[in-house]
C-alpha cells in the first residue's frame, strides 16, 4: 500500500460525508421554516385603515397581527400637555415628537406593559388611559407615569401612505 | 439476467395498463404545446396575464376560485401582474366583511389579502342560477380531471352539433371530449370575444390556451418552484450517488474474496 | 445477544452505558455480523425504515397546518399547498412517499418469498411483518381520507360498508365505526386521530422486527445456515451501511422523480374535488397499492364472502412458514418453485390491473381465475412442491462455491449470478 492510496481513499470519504451533509442541511430546512409565519399569515403583517371618519379628540381601536392597535386623533391640549412633560418625571424617558411624528396622530399597540392587558381610553389620572388589571396610568402620549407598568405602550411600526389612510406594519 | 426482463416487462405491460385506465375513454384528446409542462416548463406570463383576462371577463361569473388570492397575481411564479396593479384588480371586487362596531356586516373593497371573490353565496346559489348544474370552482379544476390541461383545453374547443339521432333536452349541449358528451354549459368561447390588452388576437384556440394556463398555475402556483428544486435536488442525488459508489467499491474491496 | 462485553472508551460513557446500555447497542449494531453475499434486494429493509421516518417527519409537520374538519380538510390542504413555506413540498414528500413505501414493502415481501426468509427459525420475524404490513395498510386508507376529496370520501365509504357483512352486529359495527349514519366529521376527526398513531405503533413493531431478526442473523440468497462471525461474514458497519445507503440514494432519485415532476400521477384525479355525498365518482377506485385486494374483494359475488377471501388473503401469509413444506429455503436451489414463484408474481400484477378496471365482462372473469390461483399457489401447490421438488444440492458455505470446492459450485454461482 502506497502513501497515495489511503490519502485518495480518505479524500472520497471525506467529499461524501460533506456532499452528504449538504443534503441533510438542505432537507432540514424546508421542516423548520414551515413552521415561519405562512404566506397568508404575512399578507396581513400590515394592515391599512381609513383614518379620515376619525374627529379630533376620538380613538379608533383596529386589530393588527392580533393586537389591538389604538389611534388617537389629539386635541391641542392633549399635544401640549403631552410635550409639557418633563423627563425626569418619566419612568420610561421618551419625547413627545419621537413617539408621534405628526402629533395629531398617536398610534399605539393597546396592551398594557406590565402584563398585557387591554388599558381604557380617556380614563386615569393623567388624562390618558387607565389599565384597571392593576392600574397603570397612562398619560396623553401612552407614557406610563404611575403604576407597575415598567414601559410606555408600544409604538408600531406606520406610517401615512396618503392623507386618510395609515399603514401599519 | 432473465428475471429482470420478465418483471421489467410485467410492469411495463402494467404500468401501459394503468395510463389507459387513467386516459380518457375512448376519444383522444386535443393537443397542443403547453410551456410548463417537461422537466424545465416554465409558465409563459404574457399567457397568464391573458388567461387571467378571458377566466374574469368569460369564467367568473359563473365559477368561482376560491382558494386563490389576489396577492398571488403579483407574487413570482404567477402572472405577475406588479403590486399596484394586482392592488387595483382586488379593489375592483367587493368583500364582506364585518361585523363593526354596530354589529353589522359590511362591504368593502377586495385587499390583497383576500382571495377571490365567488360569484354566487354557495353552491346551492350557484346551482339554482345554472339550471341545477354547479359550475366547478377553478382554483384546482386542472388537476381534478383525468386529462388535466389536455381535457379542459379540448372541452372548451369540442362543442359541436350532435350526431344523427341523438336529441339533448334543453340547456344540454354536446361536447365531443367531455366525459359522457353532455354538458350543461353552452360554449364559452368565440373569436374575438376578448380585447386582449396585449394585443393578441383573441381566437378560440389562443383564448383556450390562455385560459387553460391560467387554469394550471392556479392549480399549481409552485410548479415552477418545484421543476427548479427538481432539477437541482436530482442533480445533487446524483452526485452524491457517484460518490457513495465509489466509497462503497472502496471499501467492499478490503474483502479478499467476494461472493 | 453479546459476543463479547462491550467497554466504552471514556469514562463518562462507561457510567452511562453501566445504567443503560445504550453504548452496548450501538457497539452490537455496527459489529453486526451479515452475511457477505447478501444481493441489492436485502437492501429494502433499511429503505423501509428511512420511508416510515419520512412519513413520520413530513406527517408531523403536515400535521401542524391540517385540520381534521369535514368543512375545512379540504381548504386547510390547499393552504398547505399554497401558502405554507414549502408545504406543496412536504405535501407531494408525503403522499409520494407512502406509495413509495409500499413499493418498498413489496419488494421486500417478494425477496422473502423468493428467498425462504419466511422460514424457521424466522417464523416470527415474517409474522411481525405481516403485522406491520396490515397497520401500513390501516394506516394508508385512513390516510387517503383527510384530504376529504372525492376518492377520500366514498372510498371510505365502500370500505367501512364492507363490515356491515358480519352477520347480526355488523351495522352495529359499522355505525359505530362511522360514529353516526354516513362517513361524516366524526368519521374524519378519529382516522386523523389513528391515522397519527399507526405509524409509532408500526415503529415499536419494527424495532421487535429487528430484534427477532437479529437472533437468528440475516437470510442469505443461498439461503444456507452461516456461523456468525465468520468469513462468511462482514461487519454491518462500514460494509452493509455504504451498501445500503447507496441503494437508499437510487431509490430516492426515483422518489424525487415523482415528487418534482410527476406528483400527481399515482394519485387520481377526483381527489381534487371536494367530497360530495350526493354524489358519486364513476369509478370509485383505491390506490394502487391495495389494489390487489381490490380485486379479490370484487371477484366474490357475495359481500360477505368477499371480505373473507379479500382477509384470508393477506393472513394466509402468516401461515406461509408451514404452508411451505419444502426444507431447503432459497429459491436459487429450488428449480420448481422458482417457476411458480414468478407465476405468482404475475398473478398479483394481473389482480393489481383487474383492481383498477370496473368489475365486470372480461375483467371480472379474469379476477376470479387470478384469485383462485393465488389461494391455490399458497393452499395447494406450496404444501405438494416441498415434498414432490427435486432441489439442487446446497453448497457448504457462502465462499465455498467461488473456491470451485464444490461439485455444483458453478451452477450455483450462475444461478446466483442471474438474481
Amino acid at each position: 500500500m502506497s502513501e497515495k492510496k489511503p490519502e485518495r481513499r480518505e479524500f472520497l470519504f471525506t467529499a461524501s460525508y460533506a456532499v452528504g451533509a449538504v443534503g441533510v442541511g438542505a432537507v432540514v430546512w424546508p421542516l423548520v421554516d414551515q413552521m415561519n409565519p405562512d404566506a397568508s399569515v404575512k399578507a396581513l403583517a400590515s394592515t391599512e385603515v381609513d383614518v379620515s371618519s376619525i374627529q379630533t379628540g376620538k380613538a379608533i381601536t383596529v386589530l393588527w397581527r392580533g393586537k389591538p392597535v389604538f389611534i388617537k386623533r389629539r386635541t391641542q391640549e392633549e399635544i401640549a400637555e403631552a410635550k409639557a412633560v418633563k423627563m425626569e418625571d418619566l419612568k420610561d424617558p421618551e419625547k413627545d415628537e419621537d413617539r408621534a411624528k405628526d402629533p395629531e396622530w398617536l398610534v399605539m399597540i393597546g396592551v398594557c406593559t406590565h402584563l398585557g392587558c387591554v388599558p381604557l381610553n380617556d380614563k386615569g389620572d393623567y388624562n390618558g388611559w387607565f389599565c384597571p388589571c392593576h392600574g397603570s396610568h397612562y398619560d396623553t402620549s401612552g407614557r406610563i407615569r404611575k403604576g407597575p407598568a415598567p414601559l410606555n405602550m408600544e409604538v408600531p411600526k406606520y406610517k401615512f401612505i396618503n392623507s386618510n389612510t395609515i399603514k401599519i406594519g | 439476467m432473465k428475471k429482470i426482463f420478465k418483471i421489467s416487462y410485467l410492469i411495463i405491460l402494467l404500468l401501459a395498463g394503468i395510463y389507459q385506465a387513467n386516459a380518457s375513454e375512448k376519444v383522444e384528446l386535443l393537443k397542443t404545446d403547453w410551456s410548463f409542462k417537461g422537466l424545465f416548463g416554465k409558465f409563459d406570463r404574457g399567457s397568464l396575464q391573458r388567461g387571467y383576462q378571458v377566466y374574469t371577463e368569460v369564467c367568473s361569473s359563473c365559477h368561482s376560485m376560491k382558494y386563490v388570492s389576489y396577492r398571488n397575481l403579483f407574487e413570482p411564479g404567477g402572472p405577475e401582474f406588479t403590486e399596484d396593479q394586482a392592488k387595483a384588480i382586488a379593489a375592483s371586487f367587493e368583500v364582506t366583511d364585518g361585523p363593526n362596531e354596530d354589529g353589522e356586516m359590511f362591504i368593502r373593497p377586495a385587499k390583497l389579502s383576500d382571495k377571490f371573490v365567488m360569484p354566487f353565496a354557495n353552491i346551492k346559489a350557484a346551482q339554482a342560477a345554472n339550471g341545477g348544474a354547479y359550475p366547478p370552482d377553478m382554483s384546482v379544476l386542472a388537476k381534478a380531471r383525468s386529462g388535466g390541461v389536455d381535457y379542459i383545453y379540448s372541452v372548451l374547443l369540442g362543442y359541436e352539433d350532435p350526431p344523427n339521432g341523438i336529441t339533448l333536452e334543453d340547456g344540454v349541449y354536446y361536447n365531443k371530449y367531455m366525459y359522457g358528451n353532455n354538458i350543461k354549459m353552452s360554449e364559452p368561447l368565440s373569436d374575438g370575444l376578448v380585447e386582449y390588452s396585449d394585443g393578441t388576437i383573441a381566437s378560440k384556440e389562443q383564448m383556450a390556451k390562455d385560459v387553460t394556463t391560467f387554469l394550471m398555475w392556479a392549480a399549481e402556483p409552485h410548479l415552477e418552484a418545484r421543476h427548479k428544486m427538481g432539477f437541482k435536488a436530482i442533480l445533487y442525488l446524483i452526485i452524491l450517488t457517484i460518490l457513495v459508489y465509489f466509497s462503497m467499491k472502496k471499501i467492499w474491496s478490503r474483502i479478499e474474496s467476494e461472493v | 445477544m453479546s459476543d463479547h462485553e462491550y467497554v466504552p472508551k471514556s469514562k463518562f460513557g462507561k457510567w452511562f452505558n453501566d445504567r443503560l446500555p445504550l453504548l452496548s447497542l450501538a457497539s452490537h449494531l455496527t459489529d453486526y455480523p451479515t452475511p457477505k453475499n447478501l444481493n441489492y434486494w436485502w437492501t429494502f429493509g433499511g429503505i423501509l425504515t428511512f420511508c416510515l421516518i419520512t412519513q413520520i417527519v413530513t406527517g408531523l409537520t403536515l400535521a401542524m397546518h391540517y385540520i381534521a374538519h369535514a368543512d375545512l380538510a379540504f381548504e386547510s390542504v390547499e393552504h398547505i399547498m399554497r401558502d405554507v413555506n414549502y408545504g406543496w413540498l412536504i405535501r407531494y414528500i408525503h403522499a409520494n412517499g407512502a406509495s413509495m413505501f409500499f413499493l418498498a414493502v413489496y419488494i421486500h415481501i417478494f425477496r422473502s418469498l423468493f428467498y425462504g426468509s419466511y422460514k424457521s427459525p424466522r417464523e416470527i420475524i415474517w409474522i411481525i411483518g405481516i403485522m406491520i404490513y396490515l397497520l401500513m395498510m390501516a394506516a394508508a386508507f385512513m390516510g387517503y381520507v383527510l384530504p376529504w376529496g372525492q376518492m377520500s370520501f366514498w372510498g371510505a365509504t365502500v370500505i367501512t360498508n364492507l363490515f356491515s357483512a358480519i352477520p347480526l352486529v355488523g351495522e352495529g359495527i359499522v355505525n359505530w365505526l362511522w360514529g353516526g349514519y354516513s362517513v361524516d366529521n366524526p368519521t374524519l376527526t378519529r382516522f386523523f386521530t389513528l391515522h397519527y398513531l399507526i405509524p409509532f405503533l408500526i415503529l415499536g413493531l419494527v424495532v421487535l422486527h429487528i430484534w427477532a431478526l437479529h437472533i437468528p442473523g440475516n437470510n442469505n440468497p443461498i439461503g444456507i445456515d452461516i456461523k456468525k462471525p465468520s468469513k462468511d461474514t462482514v461487519p454491518f458497519h462500514p460494509y452493509i451501511v455504504i451498501k445500503d445507503g447507496f441503494a437508499l440514494l437510487m431509490f430516492i432519485i426515483i422518489f424525487a422523480f415523482f415528487v418534482f415532476y410527476s406528483p400527481n400521477i399515482l394519485g387520481h384525479a377526483d381527489n381534487y374535488i371536494e367530497a360530495n355525498p350526493m354524489v358519486t365518482p364513476a369509478h370509485i377506485v383505491p390506490e394502487w397499492y391495495l389494489l390487489p385486494f381490490y380485486a379479490i374483494l370484487r371477484s366474490v359475488p357475495d359481500k360477505l364472502m368477499g371480505v373473507i377471501a379479500m382477509l384470508s388473503a393477506i393472513l394466509i401469509l402468516a401461515a406461509l412458514p408451514w404452508l411451505d413444506t419444502s426444507k431447503i429455503r432459497s429459491a436459487v436451489f429450488r428449480p420448481l418453485y422458482k417457476q411458480f414463484y414468478w407465476i405468482l408474481v404475475a398473478d398479483v400484477l394481473i389482480l393489481g390491473y383487474v383492481g383498477a378496471m370496473p368489475a365486470e365482462g372480461l375483467y371480472l372473469l379474469i379476477a376470479r381465475v387470478a384469485t383462485a390461483y393465488y389461494f391455490i399457489h399458497f393452499l395447494m401447490i406450496l404444501p405438494i412442491l416441498g415434498f414432490k421438488e427435486k432441489t439442487i444440492p446446497l453448497p457448504l458455505s457462502i465462499t465455498e462455491p467461488v473456491l470451485g470446492g464444490f461439485p455444483n459450485s458453478a451452477i450455483a454461482k450462475k444461478k446466483e449470478s442471474l438474481n
